[in-house]
């Protein structure tokens, strides 16, 4: 039985396309900049050029930028599948005495405004006498992404029966063996649906790299300082570029996943 | 084997405990122990005063600690109204439409949130995208709305939206049909089911909603920034120059600390509540 009219039921599909729209405009118009030949964009745009792309994907200075950016994002993503599948082992595995007090702590820093951890790891590096660089940087993105994959991995923990485990010590495998053999295959669509959020977190990562990352600069920090510095047509080239880069990787992880998922 | 589950628990759960402890609890502290050092100090050794305090009294900085709560708390009530009516259909009435709309929106959460703001900035400035092609085809104008409060507001809104829509339609789902239902049976209106029905019944996910706008929105920069151009100082505007330009570390620890202060009470009396297994569906 339908439990509204059917004016309402299109009236709501139709709001949800709305919605979509308007989620999707902006990135409409940073397509646009960054193909517009004029120097100084003004809509309508009439004359396209691709100037901006080439002389983006060519600048070594984009090169550097982008080399900052991809050393930070691997590394917080292997660092937070590591840390996340433990992590979730804990959270939702395993009985022990303080896991509520655990699961707690674990969700504090996603629910943290980021620029306030930000600034409150800028303090704490410069108390410590650590030099902000690309390496702060990846410790700040972890404290912010390796609680989320612990959630993620956590959510393909619970769904699990420990009796598979039971069964194996039963049978006289070690720990270790049990974690290798056993745990961690059955877990291993969540690790890796979890390193795909933690890459594509940690690449468009803005409020803690302005902080935390010193002198080295990640590419949506370069392009924050210059859109507040002025418009040049070279922001929104290098943004599509970025965007385009995380659209590539995701349909790789998504496929990926679903080819782990028909071998399975 | 309770004794090897309970051993084997903390271990797991070490590592990232020590992450934690030691570049998210740690840094909270040296954060607090600075908003109680003297003026323009860089180390902790001096004796505390609580000066921080006063100047953030006599020289007005809380007007800008209460501007970003206000804006945050207009973030939070708009995007409840926004919201509501989606969430209503993605839980109960779209089916194969809610996974659209739930793909397109965690998909637009991967770009980074400054390139969509500066897409807005492009698309609502004079001569941007919207004013830009009504002009040409129907020779209609209007003024920006950049530069003012109104669109950091709205700023603010589309960037934590999934924040809000989310749990909105968790908590919907929550919501039993036959309740709806009878209520309907026995002559309730639409309004009074909405206000004594639904919304009671979903409360969960509308509290987990606001609150992570809420939180979210009061420590946001680059909204204010970047489509407000100068005109409104924010909180984390005022946090970010104590830090830089005026090398002013314990003031700048001050403000932050009572924009944690905040954030703590708000989220740790619902967190302390919940049972995370019942939520994320623990099978035993």
């Amino acid at each position: 039985m339908r439990s509204v009219s059917n004016t309402t039921r299109i009236a709501l599909y139709l709001y949800g396309l709305l919605i979509l729209l308007v989620l999707y405009l902006p990135l409409v118009s940073v397509g646009f900049a960054s193909v517009s030949k004029a120097r100084y964009l003004s809509f309508p745009v009439n004359r396209y050029t691709s100037e901006w792309m080439v002389q983006a994907v060519t600048s070594p200075n984009v090169h550097a930028l982008v080399l900052t950016s991809l050393k930070i994002a691997v590394l917080v993503t292997l660092l937070s599948m590591l840390l996340g599948f433990f992590g979730a082992l804990a959270f939702a595995r395993f009985q022990w005495k303080y896991r509520p007090l655990f699961q707690k702590l674990i969700l504090l820093p996603i629910f943290f405004p980021q620029t306030v951890l930000g600034l409150a790891l800028l303090i704490w590096f410069s108390a410590l006498g650590v030099q902000p660089s690309w390496k702060t940087a990846v410790i700040a993105h972890l404290v912010w992404i390796a609680p989320i994959t612990t959630l993620i991995i956590a959510i393909r923990a619970y769904g699990f029966d420990p009796a598979l485990e039971e069964a194996a010590r039963d049978m006289g495998a070690s720990t270790l063996t049990i974690l290798r053999e056993v745990t961690l295959p059955l877990l291993m669509p969540g690790v890796i649906s979890a390193g795909l959020f933690a890459f594509l977190l940690s690449w468009g990562n803005f409020p803690l790299s302005l902080f935390t990352s010193g002198l080295d600069s990640t590419l949506p920090k370069w392009l924050y300082a210059r859109m507040v510095s002025g418009y040049t047509p070279q922001i929104p080239a290098l943004g599509v570029l970025s965007v385009a880069g995380s659209a590539a990787l995701m349909l790789i992880g998504i496929g990926l996943v679903r080819w782990m998922r028909r071998r399975a | 084997m309770q004794r090897l589950e309970s051993r084997l628990g903390f271990l797991s759960g070490l590592p990232i405990l020590i992450l934690l402890l030691l570049a998210f609890i740690m840094p909270l502290f040296v954060v607090a122990g600075f908003a109680i050092m003297p003026q323009k100090v860089f180390e902790l050794t001096h004796l505390p005063d609580f000066s921080s305090f006063a100047v953030i009294w006599e020289q007005g900085y809380y007007r800008s600690l209460l501007r970003s709560l206000g804006l945050a708390f207009l973030t939070t009530v708009i995007l409840f109204i926004v919201c509501w009516p989606l969430a209503y259909g993605m839980a109960k009435v779209f089916g194969r439409f809610t996974i659209v709309i739930t793909l397109a929106v965690v998909l637009i959460l991967f770009v980074s949130e400054n390139i969509r703001l500066f897409g807005w900035s492009l698309s609502l400035m004079k001569g941007g995208l919207i004013e830009g092609y009504l002009r040409s085809w129907t020779g209609l104008s209007f003024e920006t709305p950049l530069y003012d409060w109104p669109v950091i507001v709205f700023g603010m809104a589309y960037v934590y939206f999934p924040f809000m829509l989310f749990p909105l339609a968790q908590g919907i789902s929550l919501v039993p049909d036959d309740a709806r239902l009878a209520a309907s049976d026995l002559g309730a209106s639409p309004a009074r089911i909405l206000f004594e029905i639904e919304m009671p019944l979903a409360a969960p996910g509308i509290m987990v909603g606001s609150l992570l706008t809420f939180v979210l929105s009061a420590g946001a920069v680059a909204e204010a920034k970047l489509l407000g151009g100068r005109s409104v100082v924010v909180l984390t505007d005022d946090v970010e120059s104590a830090f830089t330009f005026a090398q002013n570390w314990p003031l700048g620890s001050a403000l932050s600390l009572m924009l944690i202060g905040i954030v703590a009470l708000l989220v740790l009396v619902p967190v302390s509540r919940v049972n995370l297994d019942a939520i994320m569906g623990r099978k035993r």
